[in-house]
């Protein structure tokens, strides 16, 4: 798949109406990753939109009343599965590397140097 | 299914997304730097204001105005809105009989190069099927009274058309030029859960 983004060309900020683009810092890698992949032709645009309507609405037919909704958590889950199916990441690969990185001593910095400023709005 | 993913719901998601990174960079399948670009270009560049532009141009510009209805995906472009997400834009015009509103029924798909990301209401699971069961009901509850005697009409945007609502011009801004109305139109307006107000 062809991304065709025009980085530079459309400097109009946008405006805000009010609430942010991405709630939590890992919700915007989730984002950045799934574009980086399709850019990059790792799958289509619409092969990962399967996987995430498909992720939508299991957790539709399986949350309890009352039951907070993240679209990124749908969106997170979207991506392990079509990476894994693709064969890029091996299906045990997320699990391992996940109790690995929750074993981490406390007080572990955050290893990246990402500018990770947003408030969160709720 | 070999390709079962076993996700332990013990790991914070942040940690899985942080693993999910990790392995992907080590693989040479993503490149940081790549990802910090997209985050950066629809946190702080791409964003109702594109949409805006449309907006005002179609209000000034009778032409333009038939090209937008005629071929949206074309007619942005000319004014150089492409990209993901982009590729089959349609324009719905709102008149005094009909008013029209977007959802994504199964997930988000939204027109991002003139809108950006969608907002969280858009994604929400009440307003995507809410909204096309009782449409008259739910604008109201976000504030828009749409008249008994003005038809309502929902549009589904997929990965085949997105939708996009071209609102009606404000009585008293006839007199105001295109770069004086880009700040009257908003992202709601846009969607169709909202009308644009005059200054």
């Amino acid at each position: 798949m062809t991304v065709d983004l025009d980085l530079d060309g459309i400097a109009a900020p946008p405006r805000s109406n009010g609430e942010l683009v991405f709630a939590e810092p890992w919700q915007s890698r989730a984002f950045g990753m799934a574009m980086s992949l399709a850019e990059a032709g790792a799958f289509t645009w619409d092969e990962f939109r399967d996987h995430l309507i498909n992720q939508i609405s299991s957790w539709e037919a399986g949350a309890a009343p009352g039951e907070c909704y993240s679209y990124y958590d749908c969106w997170l889950a979207a991506l392990e599965q079509v990476v894994v199916d693709k064969g890029l990441v091996a299906p045990g690969a997320l699990a391992d590397r996940g109790e690995e990185l929750v074993a981490r001593p406390a007080g572990y910095d955050h290893g990246h140097d990402h500018d990770h400023d947003h408030d969160h709005d709720h | 299914m070999s390709n079962e993913l076993t996700v332990n719901d013990h790991i914070p998601i942040a940690l899985r997304t942080e693993a999910l990174e990790q392995i992907l960079v080590e693989r040479g399948l993503v490149d940081p730097a790549v990802m910090d670009g997209f985050i950066k270009t629809y946190e702080q560049d791409v964003g109702p204001l594109n949409g805006a532009k449309v907006v005002a141009k179609a209000w000034t510009d009778p032409d333009y105005k038939a090209r937008l209805l005629d071929n949206g995906t074309v007619a942005v472009g000319e004014l150089g809105f492409k990209g993901p997400q982009g590729e089959h834009i349609v324009v719905v015009e709102n008149t005094d009989d009909v008013h029209n509103v977007v959802v994504c029924t199964l997930c988000s798909c939204y027109p991002w190069p003139l809108l950006g990301l969608p907002p969280s209401w858009y994604k929400d699971p009440a307003y995507r099927s809410r909204v096309v069961k009782e449409p008259r009901t739910v604008l109201a509850e976000m504030g828009l009274d749409v008249p008994q005697g003005t038809q309502i009409k929902v549009w589904d945007s997929s990965s085949e058309v997105r939708f996009f609502v071209l609102p009606r011009r404000p009585a008293g801004t006839e007199g105001m030029s295109e770069e004086d109305l880009v700040p009257l139109v908003t992202r709601d307006a846009m969607v169709g859960v909202a009308e644009v107000i005059a200054p």
